[in-house]
């Protein structure tokens, strides 16, 4: 019961979702409409609250036994409880009942995310520039011949696709067009085909019960 | 100079330059950086699914419009706490299950028909294919490369029997193809992330110092 009623269920929702896309008839697309924005959707908002809670747990947890940063914990717990209650209190740009401007000054959930969580995620991808510039120094010097082409194709790939690339020649970026549309193309195909065979047989194992990593240990 | 009043302005330079501080060593100010953008994250993720989610699709439909069929998904999503007590803990997987269940069934299909069967269509040498590139009879040409790639690429990968002879040939032929694929992906990442690190220096130095326009 404990593992075969959950198996049966991914079974179940496993056809449903198959037979949604072969069977076009209004009563199977309502139901997978209604499985789709309803009951989905809610569950993976529980399932947020869920991992939410985790995150809170690890940090209070190493708050409590005073593990190697632990001061930083406190400004993750903190940021998360404002920017919550500012959130749902204050409504999204300044519609709730708390009130989220003092003067001109504004400090609502959409203040929140355009002055601190776009600039500070922009620059935390901003910084991967340096490493992979580094980590593609570090594959020339390993001088094998799939990475000298790898390089030498981006290479090509960076400077055809800015104005400078037009200035050493007025055929590199086409020739770097042509490197797109033609071998990175096969080489992307062949790759992409080997990875859809490997999510559908991994999905065709999950249905059919299989695979059975996810129902975790114990009973 | 024209340096920026605006003390949110101030906010995000001084939150990008304690980012960028990492180059130099992990520190401090890297971390209170890092620790706040995860907290603003989850604190604008749970305003997001509670006003988008929660309110529209669940609790407003339950408690102010009374369908009650809505009890059914809420206490399904309930069931995801029952993980906190051991003798239930067992329950959490119905939930999981579900959604598991659905997205990897509707995966198959889906995967099938644009990871696979569009993939193999726009591979196949035909006249239609020929003319797509607008080449002219470079078409031709064009088309039989991206057909021999693919089938290099896709013996490359296949590990059931030792790369010798002609399987040998082929995936020598693949891996060139394949390294090709990997190198232009890199080339956009990287050129990705440099127009976001100018994006960011635009910021600062304009935006926030106002020394350039």
């Amino acid at each position: 019961m404990k593992r075969t009623f959950p198996l049966i269920l991914v079974f179940i929702f496993g056809i449903i979702g198959i037979i949604t896309f072969i069977i076009p008839h209004p009563i199977v697309q309502n139901l997978d409409e209604s499985i789709r924005n309803d009951i989905l959707k809610i569950l993976v908002a529980f399932a947020l609250v869920l991992g939410l809670g985790s995150l809170l747990k690890v940090h209070m947890d190493k708050i409590k036994r005073k593990r190697e940063n632990w001061k930083y914990s406190w400004i993750l717990i903190i940021s998360f409880l404002v920017s919550s209650i500012i959130g749902l209190f204050g409504g999204v740009e300044g519609a709730g009942p708390l009130r989220t401007s003092i003067g001109s000054f504004h400090f609502d959930i959409q203040t929140l995310y355009e002055n601190i969580f776009m600039p500070l995620g922009a620059t935390m991808f901003a910084l991967l520039a340096f490493y992979m510039a580094s980590a593609s120094y570090r594959a020339f010097r390993a001088r094998s011949y799939e990475a000298t082409l790898l390089l030498i194709t981006a290479f090509i790939i960076m400077i055809g696709i800015i104005p400078l690339g037009e200035k050493i020649s007025p055929h590199l970026p086409s020739f770097a067009q042509w490197i797109m549309t033609v071998p990175n193309v096969a080489g992307q195909r062949g790759i992409l085909l080997g990875v859809a065979l490997g999510i559908i047989a991994t999905s065709l194992k999950i249905i059919l019960g299989i695979e059975r990593s996810w129902l975790g240990g114990g009973e | 100079m024209n340096i920026s009043p605006d003390p949110w302005v101030w906010i995000a330079a001084l939150l990008s330059l304690a980012i960028f501080s990492f180059l130099y060593k992990e520190n401090p100010f890297y971390r209170i950086a890092e620790h706040l953008f995860i907290g603003v994250a989850n604190g604008y993720a749970v305003t997001f699914y509670w006003h988008n989610i929660l309110m529209p699709t669940l609790f407003d439909p339950l408690f102010r419009q009374g369908k009650l069929l809505y009890i059914i998904p809420f206490i399904i999503g309930i069931l995801y706490f029952t993980r906190f007590i051991p003798r239930i803990s067992w329950l959490v997987r119905i939930p999981i299950g579900i959604t598991i269940g659905y997205y990897v069934g509707v995966s198959v299909p889906a995967t099938t028909q644009a990871f696979i069967i569009k993939q193999i269509q726009g591979t196949v040498l035909t006249s239609t294919n020929f003319q797509a590139w607008n080449a002219g009879s470079w078409g031709i040409v064009w088309s039989v490369i991206v057909f021999i790639g693919v089938l290099c690429s896709l013996s490359y990968f296949y590990f059931s029997k030792e790369h010798k002879g002609v399987l040998g040939v082929t995936s020598r032929i693949g891996i060139v193809f394949v390294m090709i694929g990997f190198g232009a992906a890199f080339g956009y990442t990287v050129m990705a992330r440099i127009s976001l690190l100018i994006g960011r220096l635009q910021f600062l130095l304009g935006d926030w110092l106002g020394i350039i326009q």
